[in-house]
Formats: C-alpha cells, structure tokens, sequence
C-alpha cells in the first residue's frame, strides 16, 4: 500500500532531525495561525499563490531561495563545526552518513534552490521592466515554473523528515549513486527533488529568452538593452541548452534504478565515465547562468552608483557571449585526473583560461566605469568592491585548477572547494545581495536599511575570508573535501578559523533578516519610502514607472532612442509620469493551474521516491488533466480599463510632487538627488 | 467590457496594443525554442547511445534483433502521417474544418499504427530476454527508441484534443497556434525519426 | 565611519598574509619529496606568480578608484559620458589575452611532460610495478614481481621510479599520495595509470580523494618510500604472513565493504588477481566469464545471491 514507506521511516532515533521536526512544527503552526487570524488566506490565494505577475513571481522565488539560504548556511555550520572537531581519531558529533548527507544536501540546496531561484527570481522582477513589456511571453508558464521550482524544494525538504537525502555529493556520481550502492531512497529523493524543479528551469529559460527577443519596447533594439537584460538573455539560452542534458541524464541514472538498466553501472556494459560526462555537461554551463546574471546585476550597480555611463557597453555585451559559448566546451576541466591523454588535457585546459579573457575585461570594464565617476559607497557598491577583489582571487585559483599538471595535485583537496566558494560567494551571492538592495524599493516601495546592510556587507566579507582562505592553505598539505574526520591534527586550527568564519556568514544572513525587518517597521517614513520610483537616481527603464511598479508596469509602452535612455530623458527633462490619455491595457488573468499541477507533480514524485505506485499514477493523472484543463479554458485575459490605468497613474504622480515638496524641504537628506532634481 | 474588448481587436490599433496583436506567432516561436531543447535530449541520448552500441555485455547486439522490414513499414506510416499533417495544416489556412478533422484523424491512425508496431517489436523483444535490463546496448535502444515513441504517444493524445476542440471551437485564434505548434512538434519527431532510422537500424543492421 | 573602514581593510589584510605564511613552507604540496610533486610545484608557483600582473593591479585599482573618485572627493575629475576609449578596450583584451597565451604554453608543455601515463624512468631503469585497487573502503596493492599483496600500506625504494597501475572494485576513487605528486582516478574495469618517484626515503601518508561513500574518510594508507634493504627487509616481513590472496580464495571475502580497514599482508597472491579484477567489470566490452560477472554481487549481497551464483558457475560448467 505505501511502496517502502513506513513509520521506521521517520528518523525519531536522531535528535537533531527530531528537534529541527518540532521547530518547524512550531513555525508552520505560527505562520499558519497567523495568516488565519489576520484572514490573509484569500489574499494569499488571489494575490500572490495565482499570480502570474512577473514581479510578484519574482519575490516569491527571492522569498523561498532565503528560506532555504537558512537551512543551506545551517548545514555549512554544522560541517564546519564537525570539522573542527573530527581531527586526530575523533569522530566528531556526526557519524560519517548524517555528514554525507549534509554535504550533499548543502550543494544541492545552495545551487538548486537559492542561487538559481535568486537569479531567476531577479529576472522575473526586472527584465520584463528593463525591456519595457508589460508581462513575459508566457504569464501562465512563468507562474508553473514557479511552482515547479517550489515543489522540488518541498521533495527535499521532505527528506529531511520522512527517509533521507542522498549521500552521494550534489552530482550524484554514478556508480555510487546507483541501486547497487546506494539501495536507499536518498537517491530518489535527489532526482525527484532536480528533476521536477528542473523542468521549471528549462521552462524558465524559453519563457525569458522569449520574452528577450519578442516583447521589447518599441526602438529598444538588442543593443540599447541594459546589461543585465543581455546577460539573462545568455544564462537563459544556456538554460535552454544545457538543462535538457541535466533532464536526460537524470532520466538515465532514474532508469538505472527503477528499472535495472545498465547506463551508469559497472557492469553489464555500462560506462560510469559517461555520468560525469554528461553532468558535467550541463554542470558547466550551470555555474554561467548563475554567474552571468550576478555579472549584469553590478554592471548596472556601478553605472548607477558611480553615476556615469557604463564603460565598453558594446566589449561587455561581446564578452558575455563569448563567455556563454565557452562554457560549453570546458566541462573536461572538472575531471582531468580521469587519465584521458595529455593533449586532451590541454585542450580543456587551454579552453577553460580563455574564459578568463571576457571575464577579465569585464572586470576591467567595471573599473573604468569606477574611473572619474562621483561613487556614492552605498550598500550595492560595497557589494561590488567586494565582489571584484573577492572574484578575482577566486578566478585566479580557478586558472591554477585549469593547468592540468596542477590539477593532479589539487584536485578534489578543499582547494576546490576554497575556489567555487570563491567564485560562488564572492560572485553570485555578493551579485545577488547587491541586486536585492538596488531593486528592493522597486518591489515594494521602500528601501533598505543602510547601516544593517553595510553590516551585512563587512560580515559576509569578513566572514567569507575566514571561512575559506584557509582551506586553500590546508589543501596544500592534502586535504581532501567530503572527508567527515582526519587524522592529521596540525589541521584543527585552521578547521576551527574556518568555523568562526562560517559563524560569521551566519550573523550576515542574520543582519539581512534584521535590514528587511527594519525596513519594514519603517517603511512610511521618508527617508525609507521611495515615492519617486527612482531612489538611487537609476538610469534603466525599470526606473522609470512607480515603485511598486503597478502590474501592468507602464501606463504607456516606452519609446526608446538609445542607451539608457531614462537617463537621457531625465538629463533632457522630458519624462512622462502621468500624462494622459490612457488606453485599455491588456493583462493575463490569474491561474490555478500552476499550483494544482505542481502539487500533483511534488505528489508524483514523493510516490515514486517510495514506490507508491498507484499514488505516482494518482500525480500523473492530476498533472494531466489539470494541464488539459487548463487548455481548455479560453478565459484568460482581460483589458484593464483606461479609467482604471488614469486613477493609479495619477495617485504616482501625487505621490512624486509630495515626495519633490520634501525635498525642496530637506535638500541634505536627498543630496544624492541633486542632479535629477536640477534636471 | 473587457470581453468586448477581446473579441475587437482590430479597435486597438493603435500602438500601445502590439503586445497581443502577435500572441500567435510568440507562441509558435517560443514552441519552437521548446524543440529546440526537446533535441538537445535527444541529442544526449544518440550521444549515450553511441557510446553504449559496444556495451553488448555478451548478449545481443544490433544486427542480431533489429526486423528491418517491420521498421520499414512504421517508417513509412510516419512518413506518410507528416504529409497528411501537412494537408491539415493547407485546409485549415483555406478555412475548411472539416478537411482538418479529416486530414487529422488520418494522421492519428498512422501515428496509432507506428505506436502499434512499436510496441509490438519491444514486446517480442523482451520476450526474447533482451530487454533493455540485459546489456547497457539494449538500455540505450530501448530508452531512445522508447523516447521518441512517447513523444509520438503525446503528439498522438494532442492530436485528440485539438479534434475535441475543433469540434467545440472551431478554428480561432486559440486552436489556430495550437494547431501550428502541433504541426512543428509532428514534424519534428518525423526528422528525429529518421535520424533514428538511419543510425540505430540502418547502420546497428549493417 | 571611514577610519573604522581602513582599521577593518588592514586587519584583513594582516589575517591574509598570516595564512600564507603559516601554510607555505612545510606543505605537502609546497615541500615536495619527489620529482613529479617539485615540478608541479614549480608550476603552481609560476602560475600564481604570473597571474599577479593582472590580479595585484586590479585590487590595487578597485581600492583606489573607488576611494579616489568618492563623491565627497570634489577635487576628482568627473566625466559621466565618457564611456568608450579604443586605447584602453585594445589594452584590457590585450593584457590577459597575453597572459593566457603564455598559460596556454605553459599548460600545453607541463600536460605533456607531466602526463601521469608517461613513465619517468630512464632509459636503462626498470619500472617497479605496484598495482593498487580501490575496494570499499581500503586499498589493496599487489606486487606481481614479488608475488605479494598487501592493504593499506605501500613500500617501495626510493630513487625507483613507480608505476602504480589503478583500478577499482566497487565505485569511483581515487590514488594520491601528495608529498610525490599527481593523483589517479581509480574506476572499475578500467586500468588506469600513474607513474611516480620519491627522492626522499620517508612515510608518506596516502588517501582516496574522490569521495566513494560513508568509509572514505578512513580510505588511507601509508607509503614507505624506503632504502633498497628497507625494501627488502618490508617484502619479507610481508611474506611471513600466514595470508594468500587470489580471486577465489580471499579476495571475495575483502570485499565485503569495511571501514578503517587495519594493515593486511599476505604472503602469497594469485599471479592473475589484478587482471581477474579488470575483467569482473568492463565498459563496453563484451565479457565471455560469466561466473566472474556476478562475483561482486556475490561479496555484496546475502545469501540469496550467494545461491544465484553457484547456480550460474555451474550453468557456465
């Protein structure tokens, strides 16, 4: 009746997983209770769970991605502490199992469900403005994916209670991650859990590289787009082509075990060698289109805070694409101690620092855009100092592990581990934290918290150099990654240095909670409330309606002449907020198909992690017909009434003059405004 | 109101409304990009495939099991299935419905009788004990050839619900893109077939 | 506000400079005891070095622009529109694409000269042979000219070059020891390669670095780099074990997963046990020894299985 499923199923032996159980018990009954005392069920349902609102979709990715940054930095915590334990014959406090678990689970969740949900979740809110559309190509699919995404991060998130997570490391390495050695359902979990939010990713990635290239505004030609417009546009046709490798190969590896193929086995033909091909495949683009939304988001940052046009637009926009199609062609580099021969080596090798050319000259470009302008070192800006000094270390270990002769020696030592988590942090995170801060007043009408946000900054900073400077010391007298103890006792100082530097990360999430909150207890006051839409004096269109954008984004569709042309309206003085006449806007309506389909597909595939199998054919059927329902459905889309448009319109343009009068009164609380109020 | 304005496109010329005014077309075109990643599976899988074609683990391999005839035969029906998908597509651009019911219930027996064919030559095989469990050669065959098959299944199942809609509908601006789309997804399983035929039974039978 | 930004920067600093030094000298990696491990020191050493000329001056120019062209600073010029400047984009490409032609080379010589496949003998030294399998969670090594085997403790002379030839018999591992250089990738059916040499009599400590499930943090070794007496005196220690190995008699029973493995030695080992181990598992070849096919699953599994495959010996009889 329930496949493998038991009550010993449930860990109630381990008293970590049984406290995490009650506390998030606990939690789930306050947000409940909560949302029931405030009768917010309906708005939830109506105004965020159906929404197909690029900006709405957005935030919840960004919502969920920090969720799960909190259980992912908890896992780090917990390995590192272990670590500074586990030296000289000690065992630590985990047994080598629950460890493997952990680190798999870290990279599974860092990657799948808080970076990429953080870079997506950016897209969603500012593409769509930065182009001057009025929704993404597809509203519907964009809100499936969505929920496709959050049904994956339930699988595991449900691991964590009912069963286990695999112990395999993030890729899953075949053999171990097959049935022969890996009997359990861990390994289900992870492929359910990647290959359910990974069809949402892939249906992401057209939506986006759709709405790119078919929904821009009128004279916004390819190269008048912002830069992060253009670098989603490549980490979305990365997507598109490597992600499918990601599906096909998962569905191999699914084979392997539900069905007793033999691609991934050790005998009866199979070839182990090919698994990491293929997930390497995919898993190099993969690091690209994290880090190429990361690149866009701090080449708007710096134009914007140094006030000054971005230096080498054109070198940027070439540079990104060179780096999208080399990243196809290196994936070799992550196993060159497989013994391929050396000229093969070479090639891969060679291939991997040629990314460093684009790479380099963007970072170049940056500078030059730092070089005679007026930087206002607001939070963003930090962000991105840090991020150049920190990128560029880690792309320098990078190149070192891209000289295969060194690589034999480096190879999987924490030297890799100190590197991606250079890149990985120092990059995206830092891009993302710098992306939230600057697009922050856009989503909601406030900003941030300044002084909690710089402390963020220097934690994070700090608390990273810390954490993994001296891995790479450690790695050089061999130590290993994934190992849950050691012998070698003269590594414990520098475990336990890495341990205080993960604790400091930690307070740097936790300054972040702390900025939102004070933001919002503040949000009415005038220094926290952005009136205007255009707090930092910004330079792309998403500027250029209120904040929080209205749903359907511009009252009117922009006409563009050029770059940045928001900017360039300003300095001429010719913007239009709240002129009329208004027409009728054309709008999706909202949906519950992507909700229903993404609770039978998370159902489907809690079934088949445990060989439920009339339940698995009970979540395909649903998926099935909630999908064919709603092809059926005709009624989705409506017109938004001109009067409706001129009313929303006009309470902006109230707002702006309000917000102008308090400026003409307090002209040193808004001196960064100077210019625009001059214009 | 607003289903007025729906229904009165053409009201809207002005161009603030460009946005829905080629809704067909972006979703032809975003179905497009969809197959385009549909090939790039594909693609993984005829890699796997031919890095698997030795992995015969002692049992059989191509030459061995493929029935050529049996092959040639739902070729052919697919073959012939695409062109009549074309026919339904020329009737429905000269609006006539019922030639395009037609025409698609043509094409929904031959992509039946591939199906058909299909499935018996996977039942004879794994009668034979070579199921795709007995080497990693036949895991390969099974789950390329058996991928297509279940996009033709999906193509199959598509086909009916246009037919339904048709039925209700008629031929307007929600059926004429899903039709369209509908068309490029036949047609492309048509090319991913023949690249099937050609590598996996023509040269695994040579 | 600023002061507190410029004590926190040197502090970093300071920390930054502390690791270097305490982790540079006495490294495995940096402290090599072979040829193969010097040379690759040599390169890491190069590498980082070269790279300095892109990486110094762009933290150098990130900390100085960024304080330089402050908006308070009024004294700085200001030049919103200037966005493009042929010179300087001719520059940025020029200089790392300089860089990386050099890297190119440089990769393209040491992937050649240290090619862990190419041996590193001369032309009249011998190659001693160690065979080394990864099983779960130890290693055994075999010695075919000595007749011996041994689990997780290797010797050889020092001064000789090594070749270890490596394979597994269960999931994907892999051979290092770091105080001589380049690591092996040791995956089943496939017979893998690594040549070595250790210029320095001494204990080296050995490991799996790839990680093979919940015994790898305890998948270590020993390696005796040791005089050519040494050598002898440790072979007949090993051969006054009462143990024999051969695939039929011992070696399905080493199988059967163990973590923290102790050292083994057997006195005695089937001339053809690395070569059985190979064809147990295979990738893509067709294999005509059955009953070898199940031996893993008969060290794996119970009973059941057990039976399975007295059943097929016999049907191969």
């Amino acid at each position: 009746m329930f496949g493998k499923l038991g009550l010993d199923s449930i860990p109630f032996y381990d008293p970590i997983i049984v406290s995490l159980m009650i506390m998030t018990a606990l939690g789930g009954a306050v947000v409940v209770g909560g949302v029931t005392y405030y009768r917010k069920w309906g708005y939830l349902w109506s105004e965020w769970v159906t929404s197909v609102d690029h900006k709405k979709i957005g935030i919840m990715y960004f919502i969920v991605a920090l969720v799960m940054l909190i259980r992912g930095i908890g896992e780090a915590l917990m390995m590192r502490l272990q670590l500074a334990i586990a030296s000289g014959g000690s065992e630590g406090f985990l047994p080598p199992e629950h460890y493997d678990q952990l680190f798999t689970t870290h990279g599974v969740i860092m990657i799948f469900f808080v970076a990429m949900p953080m870079v997506i979740g950016l897209m969603n809110l500012i593409v769509p403005l930065q182009i001057g559309a009025r929704d993404v190509a597809y509203p519907f699919l964009n809100n499936l994916s969505f929920w496709l995404f959050v049904s994956g991060a339930m699988i595991v998130n449900l691991s964590l209670f009912i069963g286990e997570f695999g112990t395999t490391g993030w890729l899953a390495y075949a053999p171990l991650s097959g049935i022969e050695y890996s009997p359990g359902v861990g390994v289900d979990y992870w492929i359910w859990a990647l290959q359910i939010s990974g069809i949402g990713t892939t249906l992401t990635g057209i939506n986006f590289f759709v709405t790119i290239l078919k929904m821009r505004a009128p004279g916004m030609k390819m190269f008048r787009m912002p830069i992060f417009t253009w670098t989603s546009l490549c980490a979305n046709v990365l997507i598109i082509a490597s992600f499918p490798i990601l599906t096909a190969t998962i569905v191999l590896l699914t084979l392997d075990r539900y069905l007793g193929m033999n691609f991934f086995t050790n005998d009866l033909g199979g070839n182990v060698m090919m698994y990491v091909n293929l997930i390497w495949a995919w898993g190099h683009p993969e690091v690209y289109i994290l880090i190429l939304p990361a690149f866009g988001v701090f080449s708007e940052v710096v134009a914007t805070y140094a006030r000054k046009r971005l230096f080498g637009y054109t070198t940027m926009v070439w540079a990104t694409v060179a780096i999208t199609i080399l990243s196809f062609v290196v994936w070799l580099h992550h196993f060159f101690t497989m013994g391929a021969g050396a000229n093969v080596n070479a090639f891969f090798g060679i291939m991997t620092m040629i990314i460093a050319i684009p790479t380099g000259v963007k970072v170049f470009n940056w500078l030059f855009t730092m070089y005679r302008g007026s930087i206002e070192l607001s939070v963003p800006m930090l962000w991105l100092i840090g991020f150049i000094i920190v990128f560029t270390i880690g792309g320098m270990t990078g190149v070192m592990l891209s000289l295969p002769a060194a690589n034999f020696v480096l190879h999987n030592s924490l030297f890799v581990i100190a590197h991606f988590h250079n890149v990985i942090i120092g990059g995206v995170v830092f891009g993302m934290m710098a992306g939230m801060y600057y697009w922050f007043p856009k989503a909601f009408g406030f900003k941030l918290d300044e002084k909690w946000g710089k402390r963020s900054f220097w934690c994070w900073l700090i608390g990273f150099l810390m954490a993994f400077m001296p891995l790479y010391v450690l790695s050089f007298d061999g130590a290993v990654r994934r190992m849950s103890s050691y012998e070698a006792t003269e590594w414990q100082p520098m475990m336990i240095v890495a341990f205080i530097g993960a604790c400091i990360i930690m307070l740097g999430i936790l300054s972040t909670l702390i900025m939102v909150a004070v933001s919002i207890k503040n949000r009415h006051s005038m220094k926290y409330a952005d009136l205007s839409g255009d707090p930092w004096d910004g330079r792309t269109l998403e500027w250029a309606t209120s904040s929080p954008a209205p749903f359907y984004n511009f009252a009117h569709l922009p006409k563009i002449s050029g770059i940045d042309d928001f900017w360039r309206q300003k300095q001429e003085g010719r913007e239009a907020i709240g002129t009329g006449p208004y027409q009728d806007i054309h709008m999706p309506r909202n949906t519950i198909a992507g909700p229903v389909i993404s609770l039978f597909s998370m159902i489907f595939g809690f079934a088949l992690v445990w060989h439920i199998w009339w339940l698995a054919i009970v979540g395909g059927i649903g998926m099935f017909v909630a999908f064919i329902a709603r092809v059926a459905n005709d009624d989705i889309d409506y017109y938004v009434p001109a009067a409706e448009v001129e009313r929303i319109e006009t309470e902006h343009k109230q707002r702006l003059e309000e917000y102008r009068e308090w400026v003409k009164q307090h002209p040193e609380e808004a001196s960064h405004l100077q210019v625009r109020m001059q214009g | 109101m607003a289903s007025e304005a729906v229904t009165n496109h053409d009201d809207h010329a002005h161009p603030e409304s460009h946005d829905h005014h080629d809704t067909g077309s972006i979703k032809v075109f975003g179905f497009w990009v969809y197959l385009m990643s549909d090939l790039v599976i594909f693609g993984t899988l005829f890699a796997t495939f031919a890095v698997l074609l030795r992995g015969t683990a002692g049992g059989p391999d191509g030459s061995e099991i493929f029935d050529l005839p049996l092959i040639l035969a739902g070729t052919f029906m697919l073959l012939i299935s695409s062109f009549t998908y074309g026919m339904a597509v020329l009737s429905m651009t000269a609006e006539k419905v019922d030639q395009v019911k037609k025409w698609l219930w043509i094409t929904f027996v031959l992509g039946a009788g591939f199906i058909a064919l299909e499935i018996y030559e996977f039942q004879h095989l794994i009668h034979l004990g070579y199921g795709p469990d007995r080497s990693a050669f036949l895991s390969a065959f099974f789950t390329l050839v058996g991928t297509h098959g279940l996009h033709v299944f999906f193509g199959l199942v598509w086909i009916l619900v246009v037919l339904y809609q048709l039925r209700t509908k008629g031929l307007n601006d929600m059926t004429r893109p899903r039709i369209l789309c509908l068309s490029l997804f036949w047609h492309f399983l048509d090319i991913v077939w023949i690249c099937v035929f050609s590598f996996v039974y023509l040269m695994g039978a040579l | 506000m600023r002061k507190n930004l410029y004590a926190k920067a040197a502090g970093l600093l300071l920390l930054l400079s502390l690791f270097l030094l305490l982790g540079g000298c006495s490294s495995a990696l940096m402290d090599p005891k072979g040829q193969i491990g010097a040379e690759q020191r040599t390169l890491i050493l190069t590498a980082f070095g070269i790279m300095q000329i892109v990486v110094l001056p762009v933290i150098g120019m990130t900390l100085f622009f960024a304080w330089r062209y402050r908006r308070s600073n009024h004294n700085a010029a200001y030049t919103p529109d200037w966005a493009h400047n042929t010179w300087v984009e001719v520059v940025v490409w020029l200089i790392p694409c300089v860089i990386v032609l050099f890297l190119a080379g440089l990769t393209w010589y040491t992937s050649n000269s240290l090619d862990p496949h190419k041996s590193i003998a001369e032309e009249d030294e011998e190659t001693f042979e160690i065979q080394a399998v990864a099983m779960d969670w130890k290693w055994l090594f075999i010695y075919p000219e000595q007749g011996i085997a041994s689990v997780n403790e290797v010797a050889f002379p020092a001064d000789t070059p090594v070749r270890f030839r490596v394979s597994s018999a269960s999931v994907m591992n892999s051979f290092f020891i770091p105080d001589l250089g380049s690591q092996i990738y040791a995956m089943a059916g496939m017979d893998n390669d690594v040549h070595l040499i250790a210029d320095e009599e001494g204990t080296y400590p050995g490991r799996s670095t790839n990680y093979s499930g919940s015994g790898f943090s305890g998948m270590t070794f020993e390696a005796h780099a040791t005089s050519d007496e040494g050598f002898d005196e440790w072979v007949d220690e090993v051969r006054e074990s009462s143990d024999s190995i051969s695939f039929d008699d011992g070696y399905l029973e080493l199988l059967k997963p163990s973590r923290n493995h102790p050292v083994e030695y057997f006195s005695e080992v089937s001339p053809t046990l690395y070569d059985d181990i190979l064809h147990t598992y295979h990738s893509g070849e067709p294999v005509e020894v059955l009953p070898n096919e199940t031996g893993y699953k008969f060290a794996k599994s119970d009973d059941q299985d057990e039976q399975d495959m007295s059943d097929s010996a016999e049907a191969a009889e």
